[in-house]
């Protein structure tokens, strides 16, 4: 994996998949067993950690607590021995950046958790580093914050325009922020892609469901030839025709089960072209102002669809919904990889 | 019952709460207030106790030289050994902490026994290896062809031994407090400072002793007080010779009050203690509070 200068890279995954422990070796807390790491074109595996030329914010800010605002985040540059005018005028000019000139002389406890936030971010900001990494900065904050904070750090990106490598196990960061995003699974990188191409082209099963709020559905269909060509059957009555250019990549699937991967946005009431057309009785329905999502049930397997609001749609009830064939992903539930 | 007037007076809960403590506001009372009361009014009496002198025990004790040289030899040995006790027990807590946790119990443990054992019972078995012919230490000493020592019969090395036994016994307490305020500073804070390029030592001194300053303070001053009246080491070894010379508050208290059956002199000598620690203690305390005000 490479990362380009000046890119915002996003790891995300479950939680204990590795990758904050990926960022902890760029940063050098953590030692590499096999592997290499370069920062421009150097080898860094064996450098320390101060002389990498990174900063980084932690989950938990671990700001100095018995030092100001000021202190912290000037406690880098004294420590290389910058002169007091130099730290002064860089530190001021962070503060600016962040809005937070006049908790300079507070201390950690005096903050709020998106200060605190804020001083962390400016710690890493002062040293004006080659590389920025964020450890799930944002998830000790509240939900209102968060959105604030994830704005700010795009917001300062995009001022700064420093390489940046952020772990975070909330996909809404990872699809709103980043230039690219690497999605990790026990340890291993299953795609690495833009926003788009990681939602809309998956390159696995579980990163189709890793991916997206209310995640994807899975029913399993069985692949059989007919006259006409491939027919992919879910059930006796709901089967569709395989389009010609996918055809040939299921051929070999012919008489295998296979899992259909659709999402919920790709469920509705209103009917597209080369849409699957499904009777569906609604087990649960949830509205939620903007939009309605209604549960059924296909296969045994529980489905997700989302369909405007509409007062009439109640638990029980069967409506028709359409499946929209353009956004079906199969997925060979062998080798979890997206045909 | 219930609506008993008794009953609901006693159900108030500031009355519940002065209940519940009201055992050890007793024990209080009559372990430490009464007899702190009472040697202040035994020291204004003549020695047979039948005349009241006032502060004539003070001023005859401030006219002995013997009596400034046990205040001298109180302060040097407190402050001595509280500072070794504390660097060692410092020293000896980031030794264990650097132990990777598995292997930590049985140093902790280990560690920890010459403070659990009775002091006077370790002391004894000091006093055995301070026997300048027959014992351990000075077999060693002559075996590496060096002179044998009179630890205990010669004034330098008698204010020596009882340090160091003193240290002995009380390091370990250093080492479990500082153990404990090591273990509950946050890793990452050492993370963000090796990134922001501090080395061992600048993370020792910006991280490390900033942290652990309360308990460091916390600790000197309990274990000041405690070394100040030590009693047990002194009595033990030395019983106070060779020629007074190793006397401490406490022991010297003995000798003068007990041994000499002049018990209001005695607690003349022992009350002089109490000034001094509590503006010790008074300083201490307020330093730790205004800290822990701020972090």
């Amino acid at each position: 994996m490479s990362i380009k200068d000046k890119e915002f890279v996003i790891l995300v995954g479950p939680s204990g998949c590795g990758k904050s422990t990926v960022l902890r070796m760029i940063a050098g807390l953590e030692d590499i067993t096999k592997g290499e790491i370069f920062i421009e074109d150097n080898k860094v595996n064996d450098i320390p950690p101060k002389d990498r030329d990174i900063a980084m914010v932690f989950q938990s800010y671990a700001l100095y607590p018995h030092m100001t605002v000021f202190e912290n985040m000037s406690f880098g540059l004294r420590l290389r021995k910058f002169s007091k005018e130099n730290i002064k005028d860089r530190v001021q000019e962070a503060a600016k950046v962040l809005g937070i000139s006049e908790l300079l002389d507070r201390r950690p406890k005096q903050l709020s958790g998106g200060q605190r936030q804020r001083v962390a971010m400016g710690r890493a900001i002062v040293r004006n580093p080659k590389v920025f990494l964020f450890d799930e900065p944002l998830s000790n904050l509240d939900a209102k914050m968060r959105g604030q904070m994830r704005i700010e750090i795009k917001r300062v990106h995009q001022h700064l325009n420093t390489t940046t490598i952020y772990v975070t196990h909330d996909q809404v960061e990872a699809m709103t922020l980043a230039d690219r995003v690497v999605v990790m699974k026990n340890g291993k990188i299953e795609q690495i892609g833009s926003p788009d191409e990681i939602y809309n082209k998956p390159a696995t099963g579980f990163v189709a469901g890793f991916i997206g709020s209310p995640s994807m559905n899975f029913i399993s269909c069985k692949i059989e030839k007919s006259s006409q060509g491939f027919l992919a059957k879910i059930t006796d009555d709901i089967f569709f025709a395989i389009k010609q250019d996918k055809s040939k990549m299921l051929s070999k699937y012919a008489n295998k089960t296979l899992l259909l991967g659709i999402r919920p946005e790709h469920i509705s009431e209103n009917k597209q072209n080369g849409a699957l057309k499904i009777e569906a009785k609604l087990d649960i329905v949830e509205p939620l102002g903007m939009e309605t999502m209604v549960y059924f049930s296909i296969n045994n397997s529980q489905i997700c669809g989302k369909v405007s609001p509409d007062n009439t749609i109640k638990n029980g009830k069967v409506i028709t919904l359409y499946l929209d064939s353009l956004n079906f992903h199969f997925i060979d539930p062998k080798t979890d990889i997206v045909l | 019952m219930k609506n008993n007037a008794l009953y609901i007076w006693l159900r108030q809960k500031p009355r519940i709460a002065f209940f519940m403590c009201l055992p050890l506001i007793l024990m209080v009372l009559c372990l430490i207030i009464y007899p702190f009361i009472y040697s202040i009014f035994l020291s204004m009496l003549n020695k047979a106790e039948t005349k009241f002198v006032g502060i004539g025990n003070y001023l005859f004790l401030f006219k002995r030289e013997t009596f400034w040289l046990v205040v001298q030899q109180s302060i040097f040995f407190a402050l001595v050994a509280v500072f070794f006790k504390a660097l060692i027990g410092f020293i000896a807590a980031h030794s264990i902490n650097a132990i990777p946790s598995k292997g930590q119990r049985k140093w902790r443990g280990m560690l920890l026994i010459p403070w659990v054992i009775p002091p006077a019972l370790s002391t004894l078995g000091w006093w055995w290896l301070f026997e300048p012919t027959y014992s351990a230490l000075n077999w060693f000493l002559k075996e590496i062809s060096l002179p044998a020592i009179p630890w205990l019969s010669e004034t330098f090395w008698a204010r020596f031994s009882i340090i160091l036994v003193n240290i002995w016994v009380g390091a370990p307490f250093f080492l479990i407090m500082y153990l404990a305020a090591l273990k509950s500073i946050p890793e990452d804070l050492y993370e963000a400072a090796s990134i922001d390029g501090a080395n061992y030592r600048q993370k020792l001194y910006y991280i490390t002793l900033p942290m652990m300053k309360n308990i460091i303070s916390i600790t000197i001053l309990f274990s000041i007080i405690v070394t100040f009246a030590n009693f047990d080491i002194v009595r033990v070894l030395t019983r106070g010779g060779p020629i007074d010379t190793t006397h401490l508050f406490a022991t010297y208290a003995f000798r003068v009050g007990i041994e000499s059956g002049d018990i209001p002199l005695g607690a003349s000598v022992s009350l002089f203690m109490f000034p001094i620690l509590a503006i010790l203690a008074f300083i201490i305390l307020r330093s730790v509070r205004k800290r822990a005000l701020e972090v």
